[in-house]
């Protein structure tokens, strides 16, 4: 390798400290940049973020008179962390430009008439939300029969087809969630509200954020022999929204009971599934790593190491999401009950997981806990968080009212 | 030997260890408290764990587990331990997050498990130059050091992670500490040390004794404000245990109006206050409107929609008796929710304190359930396709059929007998449609924990109710019995026909069915057949009585008719349908257990907003912890330490790297540090024990 200009001997100080830069000429142009993202983007970046920057101008021009200040203010927000996102993360790009399309091609078909939803053969066989989330989850069960079809028949289209339909139902179930925003309003701008607001709706984030997150970790180590695991949790989430849908007419939109009516919901919610879709990919990836461990499709997964890191990543993001959450309904809960904190059971056991999850993070700074210990432990952190997440509302009562089964 | 022991101590309390016990000990004690309801009125407890159980669960503070000794010494535990831990971790990290370790040793760095030999192609002072302008352009801080065995660059990264640890761990402590001020340690401090005492809820403010009352100065509460409409308070009520305490407010709260609204489908849209608060000292009002999730503060005090209740609306009420042999309204009652009043009478004998409990002028409910058979058949026909149709489209609607309706008015009241003992009583003031027929619904409890059991009143083909009370009193009253078994006799049998003999037996048959069913309604009949028929020809006994009975009632019906001037009625099915829903109704009313039906005539509604006052002194600490927490938690997670050592000596350059957090993006940091090394150095890289583990 050729340095371009040899710089002159230094007289090298034989202790103390260094100067700031010595020598800047020494440096050859090979070396990798020093800030490396911003350098790093191309042509595409910038368009996206563009199209980032238009979108949510458009948004607040369009949308102006059923959005308050909080709502301008997240909207604006988006941008940036969106732009983030996508530039670490390129197919992120590609999957929201694909979102917003279809959520505003089936805005446009609608034409301000929910009856359309009836009449239009798009919007009742595609894109209404109830149809986009049914193609979630069928696509979702399809996933997971295509990532096991590859991993057990050491097939790389199995694992790429898998892939390549999670992507898809994502996609579906983002859209579908956009656009049951959207037919909120056109029941009645009163009725109006972001799709957060009870548990069919949490279901569909969850599938979408622990899908997401997987997909994530699937680019960033460059290995889709995870995916077989982490779709069995995604798949028993969207079995449950289906027979929840199907026996309870769970999906029908509800207007929103004075408690909810919070711009922190807004943001209480989506921080909290971020946690919890986590936590969901951190248990299965720990299962694989127990089945590894006892030799069992040991051959096909990624190593030890590997999985060990996805599980200590995930638990790391989901924590550090969960942490905030819980502040955040804290926050919330100090504004609409008058404490911030009350141990009402929801509350608890938002307490428990996060301690639950805490304690992992220090066994893993622990010498000599390791490897199974930390898996079998994110397994039953699963359990645990399962149970904050749904088992309360079924076992317990409380004031969080909205998740009754 | 002493200084051991708490060196020991210091050691265990503020160990990895005893933290991952420490946490994990708290979680499991949290999780009692979510499984048993905290802070339900003691006798819920009595009920719910029988008379042994309930004193041994209240001494384990079961019933308020958050503020029971026990957890609150896990806290402190926690407290403690993360004290010490920072402690004992502060000057160490300090040291860490200052020292360059340029004293780091060829041999050590050959032993880490990131590691690279170079051959630099340039000389050896030219390449510690290079070496060192690599690091600084890599964000590194370095010292140069002359070690003995060649010229050491000792860089690092990140340390400010560390600081991430104090932020954290710091915050759990200003955490806990702020919610130990808000808690109600401060309110059991008071009463322990300032000889306060709770006392019973159920009594006026002003009969409230001195030493339940907590003045204006009290720095931390949380308490409950009822004001009905048009009312002024300046006290909020805390509760502590099974008692209370009275706490005085700084100033005045005045309500004008409680507002409900409805959405379409009856959920609740909107609640909310309309108060004026008059500051004491300085005698000025301001106007507010209190909503849930939209709180006001006023003097360092939070004031919350909470709830809220009747206020003391005003009932226009009509008792109709239900005394055999008294038909008529027995009184006519001024009511007012939340007051009670004497309602006796000596000559038929009863003496109860009618109790008024609550009115609500909206009940929305869904009505679908008398269409649940319809249903069920739609349910049957739509598999496979159709249903997957149907849940396809718009999330704008179900695919049940929902019939919900605001079917009215109705309030509670209770009935206290002489022994204390009280049934309550649910009445709806509007009749309520079902298949066609229109009753009205009155329901009773003996315990507040059972559901009510309704009796429906059918109103006959007028919509009147009278016509069942008047079927009633000539079914149940002994002395007009003879009257109703004559007629119903001759009609069955003319005279003059040559039936006497069965018309004999049918009078002597009516008789005692009717006999019967007056003293406990179809439970005597059963029980009558029961005993006097063989099993095989029960069905066919109880038909005949049945039919019986339908023809007394209807003869009961055409008399109360006729005494009012009307046409005796033609029979046919609408008619029998409300003879027999008449009959089935005196049957319950045997079980009624009042003497009077109370009829809702009119009202004038009068709501009561509960308000929660807090003052939370910790409230700043918390929520400056939980900022600082999540900074920490962030810097600790995502900001990596890296120290990176450059060994230049004359033929070689050592490139070793470690890592506080054993993550897999250590490798592939390492790689890059070595390529952008080797490059300015112009050595080839090296091939492989690049990676730990490769
Ligand atoms: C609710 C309580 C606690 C929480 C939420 C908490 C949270 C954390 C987190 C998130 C980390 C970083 C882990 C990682 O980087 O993987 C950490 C590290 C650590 N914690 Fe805690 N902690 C708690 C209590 C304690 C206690 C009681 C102790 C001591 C007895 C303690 C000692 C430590 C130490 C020594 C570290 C390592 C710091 C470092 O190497 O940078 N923690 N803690």
């Amino acid at each position: 390798m050729e340095i371009a200009r040899p710089a002159p001997a230094p007289s090298p100080t034989p202790t103390g400290p260094a100067p700031a830069h010595p020598l800047p000429g020494v440096l050859p142009a090979a070396l990798p940049p020093r800030t490396p993202l911003m350098r790093r983007l191309d042509a595409f970046d910038w368009l996206y973020a563009l199209a980032l920057v238009l979108g949510a101008a458009f948004a607040l021009v369009r949308y102006h008179p059923v959005m308050d200040v909080y709502d301008d203010l997240i909207l604006v927000l988006h941008v940036p962390v969106l732009a983030v996102i996508g530039w670490h993360w390129k197919p992120f790009r590609a999957f929201l430009a694909a979102v917003a399309l279809l959520a505003l091609a089936s805005i446009a078909l609608y034409q301000g008439e929910l009856a359309r939803a009836e009449q239009t053969f798009l919007l009742k066989y595609l894109i209404s939300s109830q149809t986009a989330i049914m193609w979630m989850s069928a696509l979702i069960f399809i996933a997971t029969g295509a990532y096991w079809l590859g991993l057990v028949g050491r097939s790389d289209f199995g694992e790429r087809t898998g892939s390549a339909l999670t992507w898809i139902a994502a996609t579906m179930g983002t859209t579908g969630l956009f656009v049951r925003w959207y037919e909120s309003y056109l029941l009645g701008p009163e009725i109006g509200h972001i799709p957060i607001s009870n548990l069919y709706e949490v279901f569909v984030l969850f599938a979408l954020m622990t899908a997401l997150l997987y997909l994530y970790y699937e680019g960033r180590y460059a290995t889709r022999r995870m995916g077989a695991f982490v779709m069995i949790v995604i798949s028993a989430a969207v079995a449950f929204l289906l027979w929840y849908t199907f026996t309870r007419d769970a999906h029908e939109i509800q207007p929103l009971i004075p408690a909810l009516q919070s711009y922190w919901m807004k943001v209480h919610v989506p921080t909290n599934f971020i946690g919890y879709g986590a936590f969901a990919v951190s248990a299965m990836v720990g299962t694989a790593y127990l089945l590894a461990e006892r030799g069992i499709l040991a051959t096909r997964l990624p190593t030890l190491r590997v999985l060990e890191d996805v599980m200590y990543k995930a638990i790391a993001i989901g924590f550090a999401f969960f942490t905030i959450a819980t502040i955040l309904g804290a926050l919330w809960a100090a504004e609409a009950w008058g404490t911030y904190w009350q141990w009402d059971p929801k509350e608890t056991w938002a307490l428990i997981v996060w301690l639950n999850y805490a304690t992992w993070l220090h066994m893993r700074l622990t010498k000599g806990l390791r490897g199974a210990v930390l898996a079998w432990w994110a397994v039953v952190g699963l359990l645990v968080t399962t149970f904050a997440f749904v088992g309360v509302n079924m076992f317990l009562t409380g004031l969080h009212s909205y998740g009754a089964l | 030997m002493h200084s051991g022991i708490a060196r020991a101590l210091f050691e265990l309390l503020s160990s990895m260890r005893f933290a991952i016990a420490l946490l994990t000990i708290l979680s499991i004690a949290s999780v009692v408290g979510t499984v048993v309801r905290q802070n339900e009125p003691f006798n819920a407890y009595l009920n719910q764990f029988g008379p042994f159980w309930f004193p041994v669960f209240e001494k384990l503070g079961l019933y308020s587990v958050y503020n029971a000794g026990w957890f609150l010494v896990i806290l402190a535990f926690l407290v403690l331990s993360t004290t010490l831990c920072i402690v004992r971790q502060t000057a160490p990290m300090l040291r860490e997050m200052r020292s360059f370790r340029e004293r780091a040793r060829e041999a050590s760095l050959r032993s880490f498990a990131h590691r690279a030999s170079l051959v630099p192609a340039v000389p050896e002072a030219d390449a510690v130059a290079r070496a060192q302008a690599y690091l600084a352009h890599a964000g590194f801080a370095s010292r140069v050091a002359d070690n003995g065995e060649g010229t050491l660059l000792a860089a690092r990264q990140g340390s400010a992670g560390r600081i991430g640890y104090f932020l954290a761990h710091g915050a759990i402590v200003l955490i806990c500490v702020g919610g130990l001020l808000d808690g109600n340690l401060p309110l059991r401090l008071q009463v322990w040390l300032g000889d306060k005492h709770t006392t019973a809820g159920n009594q006026l403010i002003a009969d409230i004794p001195e030493s339940a009352r907590l003045g204006t100065g009290n720095p931390s509460f949380r308490g409950d404000v009822f004001i009905p409409e048009g009312r002024t308070t300046s006290f909020a009520v805390l509760g502590l245990g099974d008692g209370i305490l009275l706490q005085e407010l700084p100033f005045n709260v005045a309500l004008d109006k409680f507002h409900i609204e409805h959405y379409e489908n009856g959920m609740p849209k909107r609640f909310a206050s309309d108060i004026r608060v008059t500051d004491r000292s300085s005698g000025e009002t301001t106007r507010h409107t209190i909503e849930v999730n939209h709180p006001l503060t006023v003097d360092g005090i939070t004031l919350y929609q909470s709830s809220f209740e009747d206020g003391g609306s005003k009932l226009a009420i009509r008792a109709r008796s239900l005394l055999p042999g008294r038909p008529g309204v027995l009184r006519e009652i001024e009511g007012v929710v939340g007051e009670s009043l004497a309602f006796g009478d000596a000559a038929a004998g009863f003496a109860y304190t009618l109790e008024f409990t609550d009115f609500k002028a909206f009940n929305v409910e869904d009505m679908s359930g008398t269409r649940a058979a319809e249903g069920e058949e739609g349910e049957a026909a739509a598999r496979g396709m159709d249903k997957l149709q149907r849940h396809l489209g718009s999330g704008a609607k179900g695919s049940e059929v929902r019939d919900l309706r605001n079917i009215g008015p109705s309030f509670t009241f209770k009935l206290r007998d002489a022994a204390g003992q009280a049934r309550e009583f649910h009445n709806y003031m509007l009749p309520i449609e079902q298949d066609g027929r229109w009753f009205l619904y009155t329901g009773l409890r003996d315990a507040q924990a059972d559901a009510f059991r309704y009796m429906r009143i059918p109103l006959d083909e007028d919509g009147r109710v009278d016509a069942w009370f008047a079927i009633r009193d000539r079914l149940l009253d002994p002395a007009q019995r003879d009257t109703l078994v004559g007629r119903f006799a001759a009609r069955s049998f003319p005279a003059g026909r040559g039936q006497d003999a069965m018309r004999a037996a049918l009078v002597q048959s009516a008789r005692q069915t009717l006999g019967l069913f007056a003293e406990k309604g179809y439970e005597t009949l059963g029980g009558f057949i029961e005993q006097s028929v063989p099993e095989a020809e029960r069905g066919q006994a109880a038909d005949v009585l049945v039919r019986i009975l339908q023809g007394l009632a209807f003869e009961a019906w055409a008399l109360h008719r006729e005494s009012a001037g009307e046409p005796a009625p033609e029979l046919n099915p609408a008619r029998a349908t409300f003879l027999n829903d008449s009959i089935a109704a005196i049957s319950d009313s045997h079980f009624y257990g009042a003497p009077a039906w109370l009829q809702l005539d009119g009202f004038e509604e009068r709501h009561a907003t509960v308000l929660q006052a807090t003052r939370s002194p910790g409230l700043p600490l918390v929520y400056l912890g939980a900022l600082l927490l999540v900074l920490g938690v962030f810097a600790m997670l995502y900001i990596r330490e890296r120290r990176l050592f450059v060994l230049v000596k004359p033929n070689e350059a050592l490139v070793a790297m470690s890592s506080n957090r054993r993550a897999l993006d250590v490798d592939e940091t390492f790689r890059q540090h070595v390529e952008g090394l080797a490059a300015v150095l112009g050595a080839p890289v090296p091939a492989s024990d690049l990676r730990e583990g490769a």
